[in-house]
């Protein structure tokens, strides 16, 4: 690892200011970004440690309902927040479903946001990747791509984006709140990743020294708690990435969907949501018909990047499964398993 | 063996007595070798290369010597001389090591420098900024490599090809055939601790931190290596946190015992887990076919197992998984072949039941295949073939109680009423559920090992023994047999092991650490008693005067008449009137050449898996497995079933989840490190059973255990193949089962 700087601002305002200096990086949880020093693939030349800012680990209803949660709120402590819970559980399903219990201790919301891709040619400085060293070529291109991009990816980068908690967040519609040299603005989260095109080193519309700083839900996302699930194909039981996942959210009615909401991820180079597959569902019964043709649609430009064709069927599957499991409605509890095709297994008592 | 020592009935083996380490392992108080931080500890971080094949053209060792706290960067120019060359394989269990001797890189992961500094972190840096330039040249690292060729042996020594009858005959005779060809992959060591070594010399005497599995041979390999005395090199090992047969001595450890030697302070050297998939040895990718044939009535008539596997391009270990094939199932014809390529990958070696694992998924496999063809229950089909006698040999069995394995094993886990046919059951949430069965097998060996017994004075006892305690309990095991060879409780023995200046026991290896290490301690242990005897039945003031012609059984503390439970003598009064402060005895052990030429010698086991397949999406999980083992007689049955727990679960790695994706371009493996490299998690085994089935073996050796070790993975994985096709109906015969080897063959 090389020498930093380390620098520990006491404000927001002096948090940005110290990040304006070229090399800077923001530290979270680290549980990414330390990992990657060590490696040798991120190099900052200082680090300016967010873990001491007031007033960012909060998590607070605001006066229009919505739900604005802190950037350094942990992964674990939203996930087992009751009410949070209670109103988004594909949210907390989705948490719950990533890495490890440790991680999730550490791990921040803006920090998984901002996660780098696993790409194993990423993290491999003697490789060529044109995400981490612009114009050097993208060695995953012929290489060990079977978990790579279905969709949205270019020539020039064929990675995937890992987070889990994105995905019913995308679906949910969240909004990112972003403090910057500039000042203040926000965004949504499906336009915050960007996808690679010729630039596949622009991973999200940051630009240098911007911090996250919350993360909101709107209060019409809670109008899904009752049909809200998210579902998770991985080459374990628990504590790999996704394979593919989806997260999907019907409003119902009389029987009816009158709002669905569907993302998936593993599959894109951001948390995709399938907005068209959504539209496809409004005002249709709840059946296999339904959720088939939505998954379809939501696939539709879908097409292999590498030895991954297998993930476009799955994904159309995986998507069938969630919507499936929302139209039966959120389970009482959050299931032990969470996010597994295996959750109704009872006595499982692992995450 | 003396009649005091034959006719002891232990109190402390079979005992289900608790690890004595455990508390200091969950409270981290024990010590590993990297936990050692001797005064004046440089740190020396490992730089390893990015090619696997070609030459170093350029290090920038100015820029990594001028990083602050760098001491000295040690390169080909400056390593300290050796007395023998790397290559050199003359100590037994040898492999050829990578000590800096050229700018040749023959693999990925290679070392090619190292950075000794103050802190690890200047070390780390140091390493980055060496910033190698290379002379990359083509490589080869899979098994579709140009050049095989057919070696003569496999493994340590056997022999790469075995005919017995005409195996031709027996397929063309057959009324049911089967062939098919079954893959496994590379797969590569992830013990828990890293290798590691914190060296320090003092003239030519070193002092060594440094788990390994084979002291003496650690210790004769590294004399040899610096040319200086097996009696200066003093290694402690205490706990070694998991070796499964990458813990002999490895070339980075070398490479941080000569940077000590370089800078002439002591320094401390540990691998990072990506530096492990390079230069401490792998298990090889194989591509084995099995044609089997079957009479009308499920009678095997011939097994043809034939082999591809892969050794380095520079030294030869090759996986023996033809072996299985030769002591299981009885058949009036079996064939054994190999063919071989080599790779530019670091050399293959032993990892946990090397051959009998990765040979027992294929050949349970097609034992499955060969069942579904006969139409019979596999489980009937395995007891129709049941070798009475070892089929290749003609030897009778020392032992073997696998019928009652199957029979406990099958009870246990409700086989009764397995519908024949696959894609036939389902639970209540609509999950696929299938039932497999393996047939577990490692053969019983033996090495050579020694210890030393001593009785003292105050009643107390002292059995050293350089046992090597890996996690699996051998310091529990080892005491317990101790204890009893002694005629003492467990409290009144001070057990001394893990340590190079103790009796020579053998390697911890093979599954015969227990046999080999266990018969010396009990025959170290009975050669004191017997002392003590003579002492008290020669002497006219003791009440065992005269008692030699019947004998004296030690029992808690004292020696007792035989005939006469009343007449006892204590070992503090024996020898306080002999005026000795201590009897000493020593024992050793070794395989029996004339039992060997006699009978065949193995454990067996039968291993039973349900796994769960979710039908759209393909997703296995393995819900239940109940392994039924029989290895002769249990020293610590707690011990022992968590050696069979941690086998099946490598068993369930081996069928679901390990694999080094290992880039053809490059011969780098880009799945180095624990996130990627998958072996399963506590969820991924919801039940695991183990039952202990009884055994006697009264030719083995004189302990009558056989190895429990490695066993546990071998019929597992089969088993778990084997249900994943009953559940589905879809038969994978590559290795990882994944996800789209399910759905894709549902889809198609
Ligand atoms: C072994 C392993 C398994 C994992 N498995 C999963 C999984 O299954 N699913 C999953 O979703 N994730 C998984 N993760 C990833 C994990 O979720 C992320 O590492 C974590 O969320 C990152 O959060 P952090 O707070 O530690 O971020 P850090 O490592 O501190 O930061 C990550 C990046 O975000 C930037 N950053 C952080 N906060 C801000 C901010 N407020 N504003 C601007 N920039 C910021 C940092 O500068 C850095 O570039 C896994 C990780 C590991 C190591
Ligand atoms: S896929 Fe993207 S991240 Fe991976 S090597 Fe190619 S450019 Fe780099």
């Amino acid at each position: 690892m090389n020498r930093f700087d380390y620098v520990r601002p006491r404000t927001v305002a002096e948090a940005v200011a110290a990040a304006a200096v070229p090399g800077s990086a923001y530290l979270a949880g680290g549980t990414n970004l330390l990992d990657l020093m060590k490696i040798g693939v991120a190099r900052p030349d200082r680090l300016i440690d967010l873990n001491y800012l007031p007033g960012l680990d909060v998590i607070e209803t605001l006066p229009d309902g919505a739900v604005r949660i802190g950037t350094q709120v942990r992964n674990a402590d939203l996930a087992h927040d009751r009410d949070f819970r209670e109103r988004f559980p594909a949210v907390a399903e989705a948490l719950l479903s990533g890495a490890s219990a440790q991680l999730r201790n550490a791990a921040t919301v803006g920090g998984n946001l901002l996660q780098r891709t696993r790409c194993a040619y990423f993290q491999d400085t003697a490789s060529a990747c044109n995400r981490r060293s612009p114009g050097s070529g993208c060695d995953a291109l012929g290489g060990e791509n079977r978990l790579h991009a279905v969709l949205g990816w270019s020539e020039h980068c064929i990675a995937t984006h890992p987070s889990d908690f994105c995905v019913p967040l995308v679906a949910l519609g969240a909004v990112v709140e972003i403090e910057g040299p500039q000042g203040r603005r926000e965004i949504s989260l499906s336009d915050f990743h960007l996808l690679p095109g010729t630039t596949p080193e622009r991973e999200s519309v940051l630009t240098p020294g911007e911090l996250i700083v919350a993360l909101r839900l709107p209060a019409d996302a809670a109008g899904f708690a009752a049909h809200a699930r998210y579902v998770k194909l991985r080459e374990r039981t628990s504590y790999a990435f996704a394979v593919v996942s989806a997260a999907a959210a019907l409003r119902m009615e009389g029987g009816r969907i009158v709002e669905a909401r569907l993302a998936l991820g593993g599959v894109a180079a951001k948390p995709w949501r399938a907005e068209a597959a959504e539209a496809a569902l409004a005002g249709c019964l709840p059946d296999a018909d339904a959720f088939r043709r939505a998954a379809d649609v939501a696939l539709e430009a879908a097409r292999a990047s590498g030895d991954n064709a297998f993930k476009i069927g799955l994904a159309r599957r995986i998507a069938i499964r969630a919507l499936t499991l929302a139209a039966a409605g959120t389970p009482e509890r959050t299931p032990a398993l969470p996010a597994s095709p295996f959750a109704p297994i009872t006595g499982g008592l692992h995450v | 063996m003396s009649d005091a020592n034959r006719s002891r009935h232990g109190s402390s083996i079979g005992q289900p007595v608790t690890r004595r380490d455990g508390m200091q392992k969950v409270t981290g108080q024990a010590r590993f070798a990297a936990d050692n931080n001797p005064a004046g500890l440089l740190y020396a971080a490992l730089a390893t290369s990015k090619i696997a094949l070609g030459r170093v053209a350029f290090l920038d060792v100015a820029a990594a010597r001028a990083h602050p706290g760098v001491v000295e960067v040690m390169v080909q120019e400056n390593r300290p001389a050796l007395a023998q060359h790397p290559d050199d394989k003359s100590v037994p269990f040898s492999f050829k090591m990578d000590l800096l001797q050229d700018d040749r890189v023959r693999y990925a992961g290679q070392p090619i420098a190292v950075v000794i500094a103050e802190t690890l972190e200047a070390a780390t840096e140091g390493a980055a900024l060496l910033a190698p330039r290379y002379e990359a040249e083509p490589v080869e690292v899979t098994l579709d490599a140009a050049g095989a060729y057919v070696p003569e042996t496999v493994g340590v020594g056997a022999p790469a090809e075995m005919r017995h009858g005409d195996v031709e005959a027996g397929l063309g005779s057959a009324a049911f055939r089967i062939e098919a060809t079954y893959e496994t992959p590379l797969q590569f060591h992830n013990a828990m601790e890293p290798h590691a070594v914190v060296a320090a010399w003092d003239g030519d005497a070193l002092s060594l931190d440094m788990p390994t599995q084979g002291l003496a041979l650690t210790q004769m390999r590294l004399a040899s290596l610096f040319g200086i005395r097996m009696q200066d090199i003093h290694i402690r090992t205490p706990f070694i946190g998991g070796g499964f047969g990458s813990k002999l001595l490895s070339g980075p450890q070398v490479l941080g015992i000569l940077a000590a030697r370089l800078v002439g302070r002591p320094v401390k050297l540990v691998l990072t887990r990506a530096q492990m998939y390079g230069p401490v040895s792998h298990r090889s990718p194989t591509r084995q076919t099995l044609r089997m044939g079957a009479a009308a009535d499920g009678g095997l008539t011939a097994i043809h197992h034939h082999l591809r596997t892969a050794t380095s391009r520079f030294d030869d270990f090759l996986e023996p998984s033809g072996g299985v094939s030769h002591s299981l199932y009885a058949a009036p014809a079996i064939a054994t072949t190999t063919e071989a390529v080599r790779l530019d990958t670091g050399t293959p070696g032993f990892m946990r039941a090397p051959g009998e694992a990765s040979g027992s998924i294929a050949l349970e496999s097609a034992m499955d295949e060969m069942a579904a063809a006969c139409g019979m229950d596999p489980l009937e089909f395995r007891l129709r073939n049941y070798a009475e006698v070892e089929p290749v040999s003609g030897k009778p069995f020392s032992s073997k109680a696998l019928r009652e394995c199957y029979t406990e094993g099958a009870a246990r886990f409700g086989w009764a009423g397995r519908p024949l046919e696959p894609r036939q059951m389902r639970d209540e949430d609509g999950m696929l559920v299938g039932w497999g069965l393996g047939t577990a097998t490692f053969p019983a060996m033996m090495f050579q090992g020694e210890a030393r017994a001593v009785l003292r004075r105050d009643g107390t006892g002292v059995m050293e023994s350089g046992t090597h305690e890996m996690g699996q309990g051998a310091w529990t095991a080892f005491a317990q047999i101790a204890a009893d060879s002694l005629g003492l409780s467990l409290d009144q023995l001070e057990f001394r092991a893990g340590n190079s200046d103790l009796p020579n026991a053998g390697i911890a290896g093979g599954s015969a650490h227990t046999a080999t290490a266990g018969s010396a301690i009990h025959s170290a242990g009975g050669q004191a008693i017997e002392r003590l005897t003579e002492l008290a039945v020669a002497d006219p003031r003791s009440p065992l005067f005269g008692a030699g012609n019947v004998g004296v059984v030690a029992r808690d503390g004292r020696l007792v008449r035989r005939d006469d439970d009343s007449r006892s003598e204590s070992y503090s009064d024996i020898l306080g009137r002999a005026g000795l402060d201590m009897v000493e005895g020593r024992g050793s052990a070794a395989a029996d050449p004339a039992v060997a030429e006699r009978y065949a010698m193995h454990a067996h086991g039968a291993v039973f898996a349900e796994v769960k397949v979710d039908p759209d999406l393909g997703q296995i999980r393995v819900t239940r497995l109940v392994g039924a083992f029989a290895a002769g007689r249990i020293i610590n049955p707690r011990l022992v079933r968590s050696q069979y727990y941690g086998g099946m679960i490598w068993g369930l790695s081996f069928a679901l989840q390990e694999r080094a994706a290992i880039d053809p371009r490059t011969g780098r493996v880009m799945n180095a490190d624990l996130a990627e490299y998958h072996v399963p998690v506590n969820a991924d085994v919801p039940s695991v059973e183990a039952i202990l089935v009884a055994e006697e073996d009264p030719y083995v050796n004189a302990l009558g255990v056989k190895g429990v070790g490695e066993i546990g993975i071998t019929g597992t994985a089969g088993a778990i193949a084997n249900a994943v096709w009953h559940a589905t109906g879809v038969r994978v015969r590559h290795f990882p089962i994944a996800l789209e080897d399910i759905t894709g063959a549902l889809e198609a």
